[in-house]
């Protein structure tokens, strides 16, 4: 006869026992294997829910390229051209250039035949003391319009011509002067009557007076001479501000192109700004599920040595009171022959076999539990996906060892048994 | 073939020191079926024990053949009970939850043999079991528990056979027949120390010691 057979007739006889190791090795596996696997069930569904986010930015970006795009057809660029020798840093500290260019290159670009360029607003601007006004600042600016483009069909102008004679006056100075359209100003010793009063625009339009570019020309004593032109809605099929600066720069080499705000580089600014927030987002929902998995790992740190405590506590007591109960076999089988390392490998089997037992059934419980617990839908290619063979592996090599280790005292007690003392006492 | 000489041996309690062996010389020598005899309390079982090897005595020597019991380990004691010495107690001692055939094949876990098999099967039948072989003790009478572990003690085919009150909880017609068995056994070449208070032992006795107060008188 075996061991083994001693062994197994022993566990059938006392099965209430061993059942109750095999629970507590189960809860304990059960306990490791549903927090690894909500664990990892977890990080599958944050993968899922960042590379969702991640397409749907994408999607978002591309659709916001196209209409990055379409616009760029549609509106095209605002460019300001200046004078060669006009230093930007004046230009922007002034809000006008001081520098002057012949009004003539309007007339060249405008005779160009260039197609990029659907609108031309040359004009002339100069921040002066209006003496007539007890030497308030304010900006003069001389325009002639919309220049129309030789090769082009007439196109409804953006902005239309100030008549000789006439002016158009910034909202705070029509407002603190308590003028109104019709009224006569005299400027710079001219006289020019109200043509039409500005609405609030809260920049230097406000402080503007705006009459025709020859008058102004005169009045400043630049004749013949504007400091800026406008070219608006320039476009390309390509989408390309650089090919419309090209084909400027290729006519008037003796300017500057600048692109100045535009919507479609609004449109461009939102898109990146929309690509920022959405970057933000999944850097946030990163951040919460990290959050939410350092937590759930915290409550599996503490939650899984307490059970695995209780368990070693609780087969180490279970074993110890079948040692008690088999007091008098073990002193039988001492008489019969049987040496302390048997003894100790009679109660140590059992131990294995019920962490083996519990492992398999904890696992299987575990595994399921969560499986069915955790955010993902529960279906074969999930559980294919959080299966994880190591953890299989680990959990039926420790529970094992792990209840061996827990038996190993009450094995040792039995190992040292004193048989005399057993078949002494009867 | 069991030599105890000079065995001393005494229960330390909390009323002071019991002196259950009081230097005992015994010789038992193959073929011999010695009985020991005494009221309870005077150290018979404590003999059989020491003779066992199961309890050390305080002073003297036990040789079974020519080996002194208690020079060796406790590994090779284990052994020397394995192989050369059967024991029948009085409680029967069978592990409860194995068939009469695997009480019998216990002592093989000990000493593994190849005719393991064919000895229990031979025993249980000279004992008559065989129709209660695949029984757990459980299910057997008295008389067939203890020819049960008499079997058991007979596997190994020892050379000494010590026997601690085996009839005490048997009917006389199965006492009768264990006897005639151990007294069998003693025919054979084998020793047989049988300790006990029963006068049926007198019959199949070579030679009966008195022990009173652990000495034998």
């Amino acid at each position: 006869m075996r061991l083994w057979r001693l062994i197994i007739k022993e566990i059938r006889l006392r099965r209430l026992n061993f059942a109750l190791g095999i629970a507590s090795v189960l809860v304990a596996v059960g306990v490791l294997t549903a927090q690894f696997t909500l664990l990892d069930a977890h990080d599958v569904r944050t993968g899922q829910i960042l590379e969702k986010k991640q397409a749907d930015t994408e999607a978002e970006m591309a659709r916001m390229e196209d209409d990055y795009r379409k616009i760029m057809k549609k509106l095209g660029f605002n460019l300001l051209l200046l004078p060669e020798d006009q230093r930007l840093d004046d230009f922007y500290a002034q809000g006008f250039a001081a520098r002057d260019m012949p009004e003539d290159y309007v007339d060249k670009l405008a005779n160009s035949g260039i197609m990029t360029v659907r609108h031309l607003l040359p004009s002339i601007e100069q921040k002066i003391r209006w003496p007539e006004q007890g030497q308030r600042a304010i900006i003069l600016a001389g325009t002639r319009g919309e220049v129309p483009l030789a090769h082009r069909d007439p196109l409804e102008p953006m902005m239309l011509a100030v008549p000789p004679g006439k002016a158009v006056l910034g909202h705070e100075i029509w407002d603190s002067l308590g003028l109104k359209v019709g009224n006569t100003i005299t400027l710079l010793g001219r006289k020019f009557e109200v043509s039409r009063c500005q609405p609030e625009r809260g920049t230097k339009d406000d402080v503007t007076i705006w009459i025709d570019l020859a008058e102004a020309q005169q009045l400043l004593g630049r004749p013949g001479r504007i400091n800026a032109i406008l070219a608006l809605k320039c476009h390309c099929s390509g989408a390309d501000a650089a090919q419309v600066r090209s084909d400027i720069a290729a006519i008037l080499p003796g300017v500057q192109i600048r692109e100045v705000a535009s919507m479609v580089i609004t449109r461009a600014e939102a898109r990146d700004r929309a690509a920022v927030a959405a970057a933000q987002a999944i850097k946030a929902e990163r951040a919460h599920r990290s959050h939410m998995r350092r937590e759930r790992e915290a409550f599996a740190a503490w939650l899984i040595p307490m059970v695995t405590l209780g368990a070693a506590v609780w087969i180490g007591l279970l074993a110890l009171a079948n040692v008690r109960e088999r007091t008098g076999e073990i002193g039988i089988l001492r008489a019969l022959g049987l040496r302390s390392r048997q003894i100790m490998v009679v109660f140590l089997a059992r131990a294995l076999l019920m962490g083996l037992a519990g492992a398999v059934i904890g696992y299987g419980i575990g595994f399921a539990v969560g499986l069915l617990s955790g955010d993902l839908a529960a279906d074969a290619q999930t559980a294919g996906a959080l299966f994880k063979p190591g953890l299989l592996v680990l959990v039926l090599a420790a529970a094992p060892l792990l209840a061996a280790l827990a038996s190993w005292p009450p094995a040792m007690i039995a190992a040292r048994q004193d048989p005399a003392l057993v078949l002494r006492e009867g | 073939m069991l030599d105890l000489n000079q065995v001393s041996k005494s229960y330390g309690g909390s009323n002071g020191s019991v002196r259950a062996l009081d230097g005992v010389s015994l010789k038992v020598k193959a073929g011999e079926f010695v009985v020991v005899r005494g009221p309870s309390g005077c150290g018979k079982t404590t003999l059989l024990l020491t003779a066992g090897g199961l309890l050390a005595p305080d002073q003297g020597r036990v040789l079974v053949g020519e080996r002194d019991v208690y020079g060796l380990s406790l590994e090779e004691r284990a052994r020397l009970r394995a192989e050369t010495l059967g024991f029948v107690f009085q409680q029967f001692h069978l592990i409860p939850y194995l068939t009469v055939l695997e009480n019998v094949l216990a002592p093989s876990l000990a000493a593994r043999s190849d005719e393991a098999g064919a000895r229990a099967d031979e025993l249980i039948a000279r004992f008559n079991l065989s129709s209660r072989a695949g029984h757990v003790p459980a299910a057997l009478s008295t008389g067939e528990r203890q020819r049960t572990a008499l079997a058991r003690a007979l596997l190994n085919r020892p050379k000494v056979l010590l026997a601690d009150e085996p009839t005490g909880n048997l009917d006389p017609e199965n006492a009768s027949i264990l006897l005639g068995h151990l007294a069998e056994f003693a025919r054979a070449g084998g020793a047989v120390l049988l300790v006990t208070h029963a006068d049926a032992a007198k019959e199949h006795a070579d030679r009966i010691v008195q022990m009173q107060e652990g000495k034998i008188v």
